[in-house]
């Protein structure tokens, strides 16, 4: 799942999708998996930074991540996939 | 730059709750760094909000409605140039469009006074209901339209189309109806209201999106500048909005403008689905009342269209910033009764 390229984050969170004219915030964590999945980081990547920098265990990271993730998908603020 | 001194006649002084185009267009224009104008305010009514801004506005002159016909207009034209040396006009109401389409090479010709309108046949193919046609000639998506004078045709088309469905006037209002019943409820408010025929329209579930675009009538695209609505008034009017970047949209906006040479300002609306298709619902043939926007998104579609009026060369823009937002708000103006009495009995108001 690819974070769309023009997606704009401020560094308070504040996030602007120019594509839809949605803008949305997000707290510190959101804001740490999305500055990586801008970067282009893997998920697995992003986990393991999940679990180091906020103390998780793997399975609580992974649920975590993939709730955020879904969440951005519905937000359209991921690249549009054929379902 | 030596600044150009012009008269640019304006209409759409309505700054109401379903706001004309006119002061949008005039602010436009004040900002020009090109010309210096002089602004002659064309209202139907005595109480169009642009009338009284004095900061805005320089002349007011009323107009005879559009339905009382062009003899009448010409008469009230010719009154007013004598007095003002009117260079352009620019209209703003679908109402009066087709009256000055006609008169245009009549204005430009005895009076001297430019205007930047569609041809009649562009003007007439957009027509809400030629849709169908439109869209198949320029290959753009749009719903499946049906236009019907009678009832009992809703229960046909249950046949063609599903629930809900939209039913629309020729000119304007559009309801959702989600049966036969609501259906038949709408079709009746809607002939009251604008007369025969209805349309019948599939319902295309999605985003609201739209472009102010600007043509040369000779099959380029001078700006284009889309926005989402973000706060909907009561009567489906945009107070709240914020431009775009949406480069599929813009690319169909162009292609729409490109190859029907249209000429002048003009709205585009379109629904953009969840698989991120885009439908054309209508074409407007005016700006809108938000073109204003298109200024701050650094784009002055009025300035280039008064330009290309006057017959000068306009390159089109390339660029325009995203992510800046329009948000309405109302002003009470205090009036002395004077300025009310003047227009209300002479249809003139000097300021």
């Amino acid at each position: 799942m690819n974070i769309r390229k023009n997606i704009a984050i401020s560094e308070n969170g504040f996030i602007f999708n120019p594509l839809t004219g949605d803008s949305f915030t997000v707290n510190e964590t959101g804001l740490f998996i999305l500055r990586r999945l801008k970067e282009g980081e893997s998920h697995e990547t992003i986990m393991k930074a999940l679990q180091d920098e906020f103390e998780l265990d793997a399975n609580s990271a992974e649920i975590d991540l993939n709730d955020f993730l879904s969440m951005l998908k519905s937000y359209q603020l991921t690249e549009y996939e054929d379902a | 730059m030596k600044m150009r001194n012009i008269a640019v006649g304006v209409t759409g002084l309505n700054n109401i709750d379903s706001p004309g185009p006119g002061i949008p267009v005039i602010r436009a224009l004040r900002e020009s760094s090109h010309f210096n104008v002089r602004i002659i305010g064309l209202s139907y009514e005595s109480l169009e909000p642009g009338i009284y801004m004095h900061e805005l506005v320089d002349k007011v002159y009323q107009l005879p409605l559009p339905t009382a016909g062009i003899t009448l207009l010409k008469e009230r034209l010719h009154y007013i140039h004598n007095r003002e040396q009117i260079d352009v006009i620019i209209p703003n109401f679908d109402a009066e469009l087709h009256n000055f389409i006609r008169i245009g090479p009549w204005l430009k010709e005895t009076l001297g006074i430019a205007t930047f309108l569609p041809s009649p046949d562009s003007f007439e193919e957009r027509q809400k209901s030629e849709l169908n046609k439109f869209g198949e000639k320029y290959g753009v998506k749009v719903p499946a339209s049906y236009m019907i004078s009678q009832v009992t045709e809703l229960k046909k088309l249950e046949e063609e189309i599903d629930y809900p469905m939209m039913i629309k006037g020729r000119y304007y209002d559009a309801y959702i109806a989600s049966s036969i019943e609501q259906a038949t409820s709408f079709f009746y408010k809607i002939v009251a209201k604008w007369g025969y025929p209805v349309i019948v329209q599939e319902f295309i579930s999605g985003t609201e999106v739209n472009v102010t675009a600007l043509g040369d009538g000779e099959g380029r695209c001078i700006g284009a500048v889309p926005m989402r609505k973000l706060y909907i008034t009561d009567k489906g009017k945009a107070w709240s909005g914020i431009s775009l970047e949406d480069d599929q949209l813009m690319q169909i906006a162009h292609t729409i403008i490109e190859k029907s040479r249209w000429r002048g300002g003009c709205e585009l609306e379109f629904i953009k689905t969840k698989k991120e298709e885009y439908y054309l619902l209508e074409m407007n043939p005016r700006f809108p009342a938000w073109v204003y926007l298109a200024n701050g998104c650094g784009q002055n579609h009025v300035e280039a269209l008064v330009k290309m009026a006057m017959g000068e060369e306009v390159k089109p823009f390339t660029r325009y910033k995203s992510g800046k937002m329009f948000i309405r708000y109302s002003f009470d103006m205090i009036v002395d009764i004077s300025e009310f009495e003047q227009i209300s009995t002479t249809g003139e108001m000097t300021h």
